[in-house]
């Protein structure tokens, strides 16, 4: 069996690391080759970089220092952020990348999916999923990387992810935005009713604040990994804290 | 040393090579025959579905050159799986160096798939490929097909059921985990590669 994996998230926008609560209010966090590398010698399972600016702006991430990261790391890298036509996942994956995850794109154009999967592979293609309870239903929204484009969808979030699942993702991020910055623990309800949906991978993202949130998450929704950003940018929790305590909660894990 | 990486679609062949350039391979990725078959050693990294990879190669005139390609040549992913004879991915007709039948990954609840994470290696023999690299070793994997156990299989990893996680026949390779996206394990066995006597 694979070991639970634990990925680093780095926020970027204009070229730095950023994080907010609920994605307002950015505070700096750093440079993302750096941080890359620091997560990397921490013992990070995979690191994804996020562009959160890029979808809003319809621009697409910055190539050269996505390369910049790629060349130093040596686990994997997924990228987001923007890309929204098959020949930006591909020049993301010619710059070093491994994965593109996409999320406001494959929402205004769904055929993306396959178009990525038919070109490079389902296991290339990642689909982030950003979530949030209305009336009592998880709903898709769409441009979240800023609070003034951010916008609810018509869309389901447990029919979405099927849907991308067919369309031919390989795995699904959902994150949990009533969640998000809160470090009150991630949404393990809304997860675990994402995971008994799919046969890909399932990633959980949204609410981390402490290590033992990570635990309770592969325990209450067997997810494949659980991805966090601010609490280990500002070293509230490091990822060799994480990983022990989901390895005394009994789950395989990395060294 | 002079790597020729086989150019076959789109991948992360970008990380690839970046892996190689850190092991300190003069690597260059390229779907020109002649250029892979003076290479010293030979990378078919792993790329889109069998079928479509199968039908790139042919178009490329590559399918020759590969199969005859005298030194250390290394499969990495889909590469390991087309090293055999065929793949019930899309049905195809590989390459036919090592025999048997590449299968699908049969999903479960316990086993999503895509394989995708870091899995252990059980050492299946000693291999100059594997020197240094310890049984139990993490290696990170990305699939959706297998390849079987034989008398090639160096070492195994399980994901429901036990799989070739490495491989070895004469000069030819593979390695069904990313070397490049493996950490000090991966990085281990691209050097190993590259040592190897031709």
């Amino acid at each position: 069996m694979p070991a639970k994996r634990i990925i680093a998230c780095l926020d970027v926008k204009d070229g730095r690391v950023v994080k907010g609560v609920r994605f307002e209010g950015h505070a700096d966090a750093g440079d993302p080759v750096e941080l890359a590398q620091r997560y990397r010698d921490e013992g990070a399972d995979e690191i994804v970089i996020y562009d959160i600016a890029a979808s809003a702006a319809g621009r697409t991430l910055d190539y050269g220092w996505l390369a910049q990261v790629a060349r130093s790391l040596d686990v994997p890298l997924a990228v987001a952020g923007g890309v929204r036509s098959l020949d930006r996942a591909v020049a993301c994956l010619e710059h070093g990348a491994d994965k593109v995850s996409i999320n406001s794109p494959a929402l205004e154009r769904p055929e993306l999916i396959t178009e990525i999967a038919d070109t490079a592979g389902s296991q290339c293609v990642v689909v982030g999923v950003d979530s949030r309870r209305i009336d009592g239903e998880w709903r898709v929204y769409q441009y979240t990387g800023d609070v003034s484009t951010t916008k609810r969808t018509p869309r389901r979030m447990l029919d979405w992810i099927v849907e991308a699942q067919e369309r031919g993702a390989g795995e699904i991020v959902l994150n949990c935005m009533d969640r998000d910055g809160t470090r009150d623990g991630f949404d393990v309800e809304q997860l675990a009713e994402a995971r008994a949906r799919l046969s890909i991978p399932l990633i959980a993202s949204g609410g981390a604040g402490a290590a033992s949130h990570f635990a309770d998450v592969f325990r209450g929704a067997d997810v494949s990994g659980a991805l966090a950003a601010s609490i280990f940018h500002f070293r509230r929790v490091g990822i060799a804290d994480v990983k022990a305590a989901v390895r005394a909660a009994g789950f395989e894990v990395r060294p | 040393m002079n790597v020729a990486v086989v150019k076959l679609g789109v991948g992360n062949t970008a990380s690839v090579m970046f892996a190689l350039e850190r092991a300190g391979a003069d690597a260059v990725l390229t779907d020109d025959a002649a250029q892979i078959g003076a290479a010293e050693r030979v990378i078919l990294p792993g790329v889109g579905a069998a079928g479509r990879a199968m039908e790139l190669m042919r178009e490329r005139k590559l399918t020759a050159t590969l199969k005859a390609f005298p030194r250390p040549l290394l499969g990495i992913c889909l590469g390991q799986q087309l090293l055999y004879e065929s793949s019930e991915e899309s049905g195809a007709e590989t390459l036919g160096v090592l025999p048997g039948r590449v299968t699908r990954l049969p999903a479960s609840r316990a086993t999503p798939s895509p394989h995708m994470g870091w899995t252990r290696l059980r050492r299946e023999c000693e291999h100059p490929l594997f020197e240094g690299v310890a049984d139990g070793a993490y290696a990170y994997f990305v699939h959706s097909y297998v390849c079987p156990l034989g008398s090639e299989t160096i070492a195994s990893a399980e994901y429901g059921a036990r799989f070739g996680a490495a491989v070895a026949q004469g000069n030819f390779f593979g390695c069904q985990f990313h070397p490049e996206r493996s950490g000090a394990t991966g990085a281990r066995v691209l050097r190993n590669f590259l040592r190897l006597p031709c």
